[in-house]
């Protein structure tokens, strides 16, 4: 693919709202979970939690909006300048011209759980003030993003689990290689939510305690929350050295079952080989991967397998969801933007709570953060039902 | 910059909807030649399945498989290579009310099975295991968007990744309480099969652009009650020229004030 232009770009989970506290979490190595109290929920867990999401007040012309998840998109949209920088490319293009591709994977539907208890005791009626379109329904963080700028042009929501908001830089690359549209705003918002907290428990893929990617007494994922979103544009023809772009994308389904994934990680390598073919590099032209890595055994150990086959153990990786937690339909997003504070900024993130690395998983994997020149940099995004993306960011020479 | 045009070849198509149980019943219906009977939709039992999905087998993978496998074989399309957009304006109501219902009381030890077919991508995933396609797999929602984002994508994807393409758009009904919140009344979709290059087997090629003009609805009213309230049947206006066999232009409802204008030129 043609290289585009990442020219703004913002994350918030549990490590901090926008860049310098994400950027700086990092590089002190932080763990930001916590034990579970969120909502009414008993589970033994530990949890990324976004605290200030609660405090979001969304306008008054937007309050059908007004979920958990949605406050979570305007606390994203609202940090790092993100707005004001979507706000100057809708004055440059114009309201049709920039498009919308947003990941989740329950964008508000603690909002029906909750309305699920406010039932009418005799008709069975969900309250009137509930309303699905705006808040349940997949599409509402896109169509709140769309009605938030005022803008006209086409907008979509990708929902494919925990790859997500990886598949959206792919969507809108898309459109820009087409020119539908000349600026796109990419991301992917999650939030904490029953259905998940109560789910991945009933799998047995919780763990009790903080998750340990690629540890060797790694024992299930912390479920977080996050907002993160990247505007995309066609690069110009003279761009500044040292901005950043995204260089390819891959895609792959795994077609073997719905919550596991292929154990030898068959559908995550042909995504990373998609991703490199996409972005016209070798193996050994990249300089970091930041993983999946869940920190359930199988998936560990199936991306492991895939990464060892495709990288061998030349490539610095890790999974930085010790950090985070699994952000879910946020993660790919996320985890981009990690990767663009990797380029921009010299750091091999390191993988916190990870103690003893996995001796059956030979690749090179970060415990520790450490400082590194990074050029290129690869991330991987896998969710039920077998779909794999990946996303290879690099910076202008 | 110059937009690329948004076109590619119709070889499949694959449909089901109240009524209107597969392609051959629809277009009779859509040229005029039979008349829509009211009925509710019908969704085989996919055989193509193993035993233990096809018995978690929801009526939403029932319906993909049905009308993407109609699809395929109406195009003679090798099904384990396709890569494959999915776009519904909401995922399996039945699960997802079941899973709220449990939520709400003090025993929220849910089903793993209920679990992970609540995903939007549910239909995908089973799809996948149905056809053993590892080709890159895109699962869309824009509510009563969603067939529009859904044409979208599939076209870019055939244009920018020169990948022959199923599009799926399907959406299905939620039970009581939700379905007084979202009112979808039963099982629909439309598969398209598009492809980059004219074949023998091309039945149209279908060109898409930006519009703000009005879409079309169908002149008749059982048909237009179907465009309005299934968001995949906001492609009949499409489909009828299809089945008419006529070229022409028209306007598909997608995302106000963005609508799509097809220009459907016949083989």
């Amino acid at each position: 693919m043609t290289p585009l232009h990442i020219s703004s770009y913002t994350a918030t989970t549990c490590l901090g709202r926008g860049l310098e506290a994400t950027l700086a979490g990092l590089r002190e190595g932080r763990s930001a979970l916590r034990p579970c109290v969120f909502e009414t929920v008993t589970l033994d867990t530990w949890i990324g939690e976004v605290v200030a999401v609660d405090a979001q007040k969304l306008q008054k012309n937007l309050a059908r909006y007004d979920c958990r998840n949605n406050r979570l998109v305007q606390l994203g949209l609202e940090t790092d300048g993100f707005a004001e920088r979507v706000r100057e490319a809708i004055t440059r293009y114009g309201k049709s011209r920039v498009g919308i591709f947003l990941g989740t994977s329950t964008a508000g539907i603690l909002q029906t759980e909750l309305a699920y208890r406010r039932r009418d005791p005799l008709s069975g009626a969900l309250p009137d003030d509930f309303i699905y379109r705006s808040t349940h329904n997949s599409f509402s963080l896109a169509e709140f993003t769309r009605d938030y700028f005022g803008l006209e042009g086409p907008a979509m929501a990708v929902s494919t689990a925990c790859s997500s908001s990886a598949k959206v830089f792919a969507a809108a690359a898309r459109q820009l290689a087409l020119g539908t549209i000349d600026a796109a705003i990419v991301g992917g918002v999650d939030s904490l939510c029953l259905t998940t907290l109560y789910g991945f428990a009933s799998l047995q893929l919780t763990s009790s305690a903080p998750c340990r990617p690629y540890d060797v007494a790694r024992n299930g994922i912390s479920v977080g929350e996050g907002a993160a979103f990247a505007l995309l544009e066609r690069a110009p023809a003279q761009l500044a050295s040292g901005s950043l772009l995204l260089l390819g994308s891959g895609e792959s389904s795994d077609a073997y079952h719905m919550s596991s994934p292929h154990p030898e990680g068959l559908g995550a390598r042909m995504a990373m080989a998609a991703a490199l073919h996409s972005a016209g590099l070798n193996a050994d032209e990249i300089d970091y991967i930041n993983l999946h890595g869940t920190a359930t055994p199988a998936n560990d150990a199936a991306e492991g397998k895939a990464v060892a086959a495709l990288f061998g153990d030349r490539v610095p990786c890790s999974s930085t969801k010790g950090a985070t937690g699994h952000t879910l339909g946020a993660a790919g997003a996320v985890e981009a933007v990690i990767c663009a504070l990797a380029l921009s900024n010299d750091l091999l993130p390191g993988s916190p709570n990870t103690e003893n690395q996995d001796p059956a998983i030979p690749i090179q994997y970060l415990l520790r953060a450490r400082s590194s020149t990074v050029r290129r940099a690869l991330s991987n995004s896998f969710g039920f039902g077998g779909s794999n993306c990946s996303l290879i960011l690099g910076l202008a020479p | 910059m110059t937009s690329t045009p948004l076109s590619a070849w119709i070889e499949g198509i694959g449909f089901l909807a109240p009524g209107l149980p597969d392609w051959p019943t629809a277009s009779s219906v859509l040229r005029g030649e039979q008349p829509l009977i009211a009925a509710p939709s019908v969704l085989p039992t996919p055989a193509i399945l193993p035993p233990a999905e096809r018995r978690r087998a929801s009526r939403v993978v029932k319906l993909t498989l049905a009308i993407g496998l109609e699809a395929a074989a109406h195009a003679g399309a090798d099904v384990s290579t396709l890569a494959t957009v999915f776009s519904a304006s909401g995922a399996d109501g039945h699960n997802c009310h079941a899973l709220c219902e449990q939520l709400a009381t003090d025993d929220r030890q849910i089903s793993p099975t209920r679990f992970h077919n609540s995903v939007h991508n549910a239909a995908a995933g089973y799809w996948g295991i149905a056809t053993k396609s590892m080709a890159p797999c895109q699962v869309l929602c824009a509510f009563d968007a969603s067939f529009g984002a859904g044409l979208l994508d599939a076209l870019a994807q055939v244009i920018v990744d020169q990948q022959t393409t199923l599009l799926i758009a399907y959406d299905s009904e939620y039970p009581e309480p939700l379905h007084s919140k979202r009112n979808t009344p039963d099982c629909g979709g439309v598969a398209l099969l598009l492809t980059p290059n004219k074949t023998a087997r091309s039945l149209a090629k279908i060109t898409v652009s930006p519009s703000a003009a009005s879409a079309l609805c169908m002149s008749a009213s059982e048909l237009e009650a179907l465009r309005s309230n299934i968001p995949a049947l906001r492609s009949l206006p499409l489909l009828q020229m299809l089945a008419r066999g006529e070229s022409g232009s028209l306007c598909l409802d997608y995302l106000s004030p963005m609508q799509l204008s097809v220009d459907l030129q016949l083989c």
